[in-house]
């Protein structure tokens, strides 16, 4: 299916990082109750205990891989233990059982100084309300992290330059994050996150304290950004809208575990149960939907029919067809024709997605 | 260099350096530079003490007759206290506890006044309480009546306000010399002293709380058709009614403190006099035990009081039977006829029997004399290592202080000189860190104070750096503020006593503040920790004064490492909670994206928390500074030489003039202090973004 191969993030996907039935569990001695093989034969059953006697299951036998290069998005509502899950990636909050597999090296296991050397070098976190120091100017904040490292003054100044430029700072070097906006405030974040060259982005609801209208912005030049640095990333949000426009790959989270995996379209057309429905109801498919994923196959437009990239949104794809009523082509990977999109192959992939939206519930 | 002329601050700093050093060269030839000039000194001391006699000899019957008066309700209340069998206070006392906050305060309430009888203290015991009994209600109905007043004139607020601050900045010592002159001998002075050091903080939070009253809260009263009268005693007032009633503890403490205070001056046979007494006569064992009396009352009436302050009424208590709603005073009531009764049988029930009474202060002499006799050397060692290396230095100067005895050599020219470099290369140093000049001047500003000392250190100079350090924490205002005191200390020739109270009392808040930040930082980051300092601090800040400075004088004697000691015991808490609590309330996000950047812990603590904490922190500063400051008089009793004791001297020879100019003077530095640390603090956050 189209889908799938769209869901394909661009290098191959090699795994970066994953996590193996992770659970975190709050309260007086979780792990008394991991004695015996519950988690790994029913772990339902062991949540339900566990809630049961008391405790608070932020995670429940999460399990998700994120591939070298993608966006990986974690949507749940508040509460749903999507924040914590982040945490355990970087072992900000300690998972009370599970694995979390950086590079194919158990993170659990790994000595404290040496989880600090990770986060020093291959992680970068994001956070909602920033988390920017308040004693320091924009420069120094985000040489802050290189400063941990140890690098040396003017190393560390014009490095930090380069990243403030990047996320068009520039000239804002010396205010305090006291007296920048939120949007400001936030690239300040961004800037400092991405200073140290991270291969792992940890983003967390980084625009949710942000205005709609700003919101919008900053994940364009989100966007744009990951064009340029292929970062491996796992974001996440309460905006189920948000998710869809940046996600390569999404997980949906609920009550600490996890709902359904798989790109937008998948999600959208094929929601794995009514809870994931209930957000998917309301979305215009022509925003979800691309090329690839409404295309027929079979249909061979002619030599002088437009061509047009698998990934392009319907949305895009709509006033072109309205000219083109033959059809427009459809390119995939190193501009292989993949079939063609006409009126009909449209109505017949968003009819599809209306019935599969609505399962009988 | 050039950091040094970017920085306006530091070039400032930098010029007051550099007039300091040039007046400490110049004061070898021109001795007025040293100490300021007794021509130029004002009659202000005899001039206060004439008005003084002209307003006793113009008023003073007026003043007997309200002692006359006042005596009469005191005099009621002890007699009536010491007629009470024994059991039946001690019972009431227990029914309060328990009334107030269950069973455990009720338990502590009796054991400690179990103690009280048992050590043979009954009879002081209950004259302290005699004169807290009228002190407090007294305290806390013209507390409340100029809350009310200041609340409802702005005027009277912006009169009120300023004049209350004073009366807590002024030691208390210096309230009591015109009222002995007053008022004359007698318990009348300890309970108007208590009134006047008392009622302040009844006045600031009844304000504070009416204040706060919700102004929906108000309206709706309006709006349901309340009367003036109403709205204010239906609506206003019991929505404030917490906030009166923390009023009301902390009156209560400050009444009972200033009443052991006053004892000082003696005549009233309460406990606070036995501690005194026996000090002098330097039996410790016997003063501890006395101490430990007031330490007791000052706790269990700062429990019960907080519990009555902050605890739930039960709403549904007027739905309960009769017998349930009032059992504490059944229970009460029903105490009284039986101990009435049965004391007649009985007489070990009126009167605690003299035998019964248990009295430990021998074995704990003699455990003292072991300790200083056998631990001589340690405690010697102590004492000079602090006396002789640090607090002579700090306030003669080197020159002076080192010298073959102390520190085994004489300091020559050569030294001075090694010293200087000494002093060039740490500031070299500090400049090449890249942190800009001020690091490295101040490092040439503490050597510069080293070598010269405080008591040495040229008036101008002095002065050039307090307006200076005023000037760069609040502004031109606080300058001129702080330019006028120094002025009043100098006009009225009691500058070099000034002086030795801030070098004292500078010390000791240097210790105070560095020890107990430490200890508050590893508070926070250890639960153990601060469950195992809370209660110590509770006590210490309940406790009456004088009291800290008995187990210390007993160890060291007289004298101002003893003085160091003690405020250092007492300024330490503030520190201590402070830093605590500042550190508690950092924002979550910011600690954890320090730890997501990979911050090791002492990272964490030295990049991220303690920056961020620092505002907060330095609030901790300026309460252990108002500590130290008031712990400072008292001190006054182990012999030191600074404001304190003259405040003390003016008291005990009846010198007016001398004790009140005193006092104002450390109210000066009190002020001013407070100021600098708060304005900075302020700032600050507001840098930060905190507020």
């Amino acid at each position: 299916m189209a889908v799938t191969a769209e869901g394909t993030p661009p290098d191959g996907g090699k795994i970066k990082i994953s996590c193996r039935n992770v659970w975190k569990v709050y309260g007086d001695n979780p792990q008394a109750m991991f004695g015996d093989d519950a988690a790994a034969t029913d772990p339902a059953g062991l949540a339900r205990r566990l809630r049961e006697a008391g405790h608070i299951v932020a995670a429940c036998d999460v399990s998700f891989d994120v591939r070298a290069g993608e966006i990986f998005v974690i949507m749940g509502l508040s509460g749903s233990g999507k924040s914590t899950m982040v945490r355990c990636l970087s072992r900000l909050v300690e998972p009370t059982a599970g694995e979390i597999l950086l590079d194919g090296r158990d993170l659990l296991t790994v000595p404290d100084k040496d989880l600090i050397d990770i986060r020093r070098h291959k992680m970068g976190m994001v956070f909602q309300n920033f988390g920017l120091l308040p004693h320091l100017n924009v420069l120094d904040n985000v040489a802050f992290p290189l400063k941990l490292q140890g690098v040396p003054l003017a190393e560390r100044r014009a490095r930090a330059q380069r990243v403030i430029d990047l996320v068009e700072l520039g000239g804002r070097e010396a205010a305090f994050p006291g007296e920048l906006s939120g949007g400001q405030q936030q690239r300040v974040g961004i800037a400092r996150s991405l200073a140290v060259e991270p291969e792992l982005w940890f983003l967390d609801e980084p625009f949710s304290a942000l205005d709609p209208l700003i919101r919008r912005q900053m994940q364009d030049e989100f966007l744009k950004l990951q064009q340029m640095l292929h970062k491996s990333i796992v974001f996440i949000t309460h905006d189920f809208l948000e998710a869809l426009r940046i996600a390569d790959r999404m997980a949906i989270m609920r009550e600490g575990a996890i709902v359904q995996i798989g790109s937008p379209a998948e999600l959208v057309l094929h929601p794995a149960d009514s809870y994931v429905a209930e957000f998917t109801s309301e979305v215009p498919r022509s925003r979800v939907l691309r090329a690839a994923d409404v295309l027929d196959p079979a249909a061979r437009p002619g030599a002088d029919a437009p061509r047009i990239d698998g990934r392009a949104r319907l949305q895009e794809v709509y006033p072109l067809l309205a000219r083109h009523t033959d059809g427009i082509a459809v390119t995939g990977e190193g501009g292989k024709l993949l079939g063609a999109v006409t009126a009909t192959s449209v109505i017949r992939g968003l009819a599809a997605g209306d019935t599969a939206a609505k399962p009988a519930a | 260099m050039t950091a040094l002329f970017a920085d306006r601050h530091a070039r400032i700093w930098a010029g007051v350096l550099v007039f300091s050093a040039l007046c400490v060269a110049l004061s070898g030839g021109l001795p007025w530079l040293k100490s300021y000039p007794d021509s130029l000194v004002l009659p202000v001391t005899p001039i206060l003490n004439d008005i003084m006699t002209w307003f006793v000899g113009l008023f003073g019957w007026a003043f007997r007759d309200i002692s006359f008066v006042l005596a009469m309700p005191i005099e009621g209340v002890r007699q009536l206290l010491q007629w009470l069998p024994w059991p039946f206070t001690m019972g009431v006392c227990v029914i309060v506890a328990h009334a107030a906050a269950g069973w455990r305060l009720a338990a502590f309430t009796g054991a400690a006044m179990l103690y009280m009888a048992a050590m043979g203290y009954w009879v002081e015991s209950m004259n302290t309480l005699a004169l807290v009994a009228i002190s407090v209600p007294l305290s806390v109905l013209v507390g409340f009546g100029f809350g009310v007043w200041a609340f409802v004139s702005r005027r009277a607020e912006r009169i009120i306000m300023p004049a209350l601050d004073l009366m807590q900045t002024v030691p208390t010592f210096a309230y009591l010399l015109p009222i002995l002159l007053l008022f004359g001998f007698g318990a009348v002075v300890g309970l108007i002293a208590s009134l006047l050091f008392a009622f302040p903080p009844m006045v600031r939070n009844t304000v504070l709380g009416l204040q706060r009253v919700s102004p929906e809260v108000v309206e709706s009263g309006t709006m349901s058709g309340a009367t003036g009268a109403q709205l204010f005693w239906q609506i206003r007032v019991p929505s404030a009614k917490r906030q009166i009633m923390l009023g009301v503890n902390q009156t209560t403490m400050a009444a009972l403190s200033m009443v052991i205070v006053a004892s000082i001056i003696g005549g009233t046979g309460d406990i606070g006099w036995a501690v005194l007494s026996t000090m002098r006569k330097a039996v410790f064992g016997e003063s501890l035990l006395a101490g430990i009396v007031i330490a007791f009352i000052a706790m269990a009436m700062d429990r019960i009081t907080w519990a009555f302050a902050t605890g739930e009424s039960n709403p549904h208590a007027a739905e309960r039977p009769f017998m349930r709603r009032h059992a504490h005073l059944l229970l009460a009531a029903a105490l009284f006829l039986a101990v009435l009764v049965l004391a007649q049988v009985e007489p070990a029930l009126a009167t605690w029997p003299r035998d019964w009474t248990i009295n430990p202060a021998k074995p704990i002499n003699d455990a003292i004399t072991w300790v200083v006799v056998n631990l001589k050397t340690q405690i010697e060692l102590i004492k000079r290592g602090a006396f002789f290396y640090l607090m002579l230095p700090l306030r003669v100067g080197l020159e002076q202080s080192v010298r073959p005895m102390t520190w085994g050599f004489t300091f020559t020219g050569a030294h001075a000189i090694g010293y200087a470099v000494l002093a060039l290369a740490g500031a070299a140093w500090m400049l090449l860190r890249g942190k800009g000049p001020r690091p490295a001047l101040a490092v040439l500003g503490i050597a510069l104070l080293f070598f010269v000392g405080m008591a040495n250190f040229p008036w101008p100079a002095l002065v050039a750096v307090f307006v200076t350090l005023a000037w760069s924490t609040g502004g031109t205002r606080l300058a001129i503020g702080t330019l006028a005191g120094l002025a009043f200390l100098l006009l009225t020739g009691i500058w070099t006593y000034a002086v030795l109270s801030i070098y004292l009392c500078g010390i000791a808040v240097l210790i105070s503040f560095t020890l107990g930040t430490t200890l508050g930082i590893w508070a926070a980051h250890d639960k153990r920790v601060s469950a195992f300092l809370r209660p110590i601090n509770d006590t210490l800040q309940t406790m009456p004064l004088f009291v800290i400075l008995i187990p210390i004088i007993m160890i060291f004697k007289l004298g101002d490492f003893t003085a160091v000691l003690a405020i250092v015991a007492y300024a330490t808490v503030p520190a201590i909670r402070y830093a605590e609590s500042a550190l508690r309330s950092l924002p979550e996000t910011v600690i954890e994206a320090g730890t997501a950047m990979g911050c090791t812990r002492w990272q964490l603590l030295w990049q991220v928390k303690l920056p961020i904490a620092l505002p907060e922190m330095m609030l901790g500063l300026n309460q252990t500074i108002m500590y130290g400051i008031s712990m400072l008089v008292i001190t006054a009793l182990v012999g030191t030489t600074e404001l304190g004791q003259r405040v003390y001297v003016g008291l005990s020879d009846g010198d007016f003039g001398v004790g009140i100019v005193a006092g104002i003077g450390m109210a000066i530095i009190a002020m001013s202090a407070d100021r600098m640390t708060q304005s900075w603090s302020a700032s600050r956050r507001k840098q930060l973004g905190l507020v």
